[in-house]
């Protein structure tokens, strides 16, 4: 579950402490009927990285195999479990697979001193028109 | 060549536990699976078969990734074996193993084994519908629905390679192996039968660059399309990732609904395939999702007013 509050830069969403994923593991959030996310963080030498769940490939196609599972089996790499395309978790760029070279749609985290991380509203949810 | 379809497709994964998870939930039965791998069959005997990527026995990956290292097909006998053996040796290696099978390379480079199939006859009724005027109706008081049925694959489908060269691919398998094309996607490539099977396919061959060579997806038949989408329901519920479906194929006609998977490819299920003969004139259409699906349905999981819908309803 995640909470939304109003903040003086728009209505944010608090994801979760930073602390709750694990190095080299991802997560899922904001998922809909369909059981699609529509964005998955990744934890990479203790930074997170957000991305949306699409794999340039085919536009919108959601990437992982399982529920927050969107990383390759060694945890270097995020994949994309339909095609098998590898991504770097720290840029987004694809380094094998149908959609080499193209990236996936970064979304920007924030993380409060406290180690809450959040997503603006406006990052998200302007192409989804929600 | 009386080759009768797919017989074992062989997988090498570093995660053998969680693909173990993955095909159990799908619905196959695991026989001799250990933490280096074994068979996951059908019904019918036919299987997915694991190992792990640290096996030197198996054959070379063919690169990008493709976690496929081999496609197996059943053959109807030992002159099948034979035929196929002196066919493929004018040009290539055939190995002959240990278990009586052989193995070789199909053009586009995949590896592919041949072995008198092993299959099982399953003689188990599939979905019968109630129709008013049919001569064919379910028996009276049989279920059509058990929320609690134990839903298996009765048999391995179909696998769909992408190739970088889908002429010279189709041409290995029609004119080497007595394929015959049963319907074709302009721009895109030929569904494909062998002469032992009354199928639409067994395999659909998918031209693409070479750096995406590999696997597109493979999948097996179940009973019928309520087995297939409870079955599909049932691994949403279990967090899989849906990617397409479920619908209904145009090119064959079957029921699909395709999962993403840890083995670099889709995973489908599918049920209710034609069958096709030699009478069968090949439809040829440019390749496009309307030209793939008859139609194709949406999950949703609020579906009547109530508690927790919103005033606008679930269709926003």
């Amino acid at each position: 579950m995640t909470d939304v509050v109003e903040t003086s830069l728009g209505n944010v969403t608090v994801l979760c402490h930073v602390n709750d994923i694990e190095e080299g593991a991802s997560k899922g959030f904001l998922e809909n009927d369909a059981g699609h996310d529509l964005f998955f963080v990744v934890k990479q030498e203790g930074q997170l990285y957000a991305w949306r769940n699409a794999c340039p490939h085919v536009d919108g196609a959601p990437m992982a195999w399982r529920k927050d599972a969107y990383m390759d089996a060694q945890k270097i790499h995020v994949t994309c479990h339909a095609h098998g395309a590898l991504f770097e978790p720290k840029t987004g760029l694809c380094i094998q697979g149908p959609c080499l070279g193209q990236r996936l749609e970064k979304i920007p985290l924030h993380v409060s001193e406290a180690g809450e991380v959040s997503i603006l509203f406006a990052d998200i949810h302007s192409r989804n028109g929600l | 060549m009386n080759i009768v379809g797919l017989e074992t497709i062989v997988f090498a994964v570093e995660d053998i536990a969680s693909c173990t998870t993955f095909l159990t939930d799908y619905g196959l039965i695991p026989v001799d699976v250990t933490e280096v791998g074994g068979r996951f069959e059908a019904l019918d005997g036919t299987a997915v078969v694991l190992a792990h990527t640290s096996d030197t026995s198996l054959p070379a990956s063919i690169g990008n990734g493709c976690m496929m290292r081999k496609t197996v097909m059943g053959v109807a006998d030992q002159e099948t074996i034979e035929a196929i053996t002196a066919e493929l040796s004018k040009d290539r290696e055939v190995r002959k193993l240990a278990d009586g099978s052989i193995e070789s390379t199909d053009d586009s480079g995949f590896v592919i084994g041949f072995q008198i199939t092993t299959r099982k006859a399953l003689d188990l009724a599939g979905e019968i519908s109630n129709v008013p005027g049919s001569p064919l109706q379910r028996p009276v008081n049989h279920r059509a629905v058990d929320v609690n049925a134990e839903i298996r694959p009765r048999t391995l489908s179909h696998i769909v390679y992408f190739v970088p060269d889908p002429v010279k691919a189709e041409a290995f398998y029609v004119e080497r192996l007595g394929f015959r094309c049963t319907d074709r996607f302009e721009g895109a490539g030929p569904f494909l039968q062998p002469a032992g099977t009354l199928d639409h396919h067994t395999h659909f061959l998918i031209g693409a660059p070479p750096f995406m060579q590999g696997v597109e997806h493979f999948t097996f038949h179940f009973s019928g399309p309520t087995e297939m989408m409870q079955n599909g329901s049932r691994f949403i519920e279990k967090g899989y990732q849906a990617f397409w479906g479920p619908g209904r194929h145009i090119f064959g006609s079957n029921w699909f609904w395709y999962f993403n998977s840890p083995f670099a490819c889709h995973i489908e299920m599918d049920a209710d395939m034609d069958l096709h003969d030699d009478n069968w004139v090949p439809r040829v259409v440019p390749m496009s999702a309307d030209a793939s699906q008859a139609f194709l349905m949406r999950h949703r999981t609020k579906w009547s007013p109530g508690k927790d819908t919103p005033h606008n309803g679930d269709y926003d």
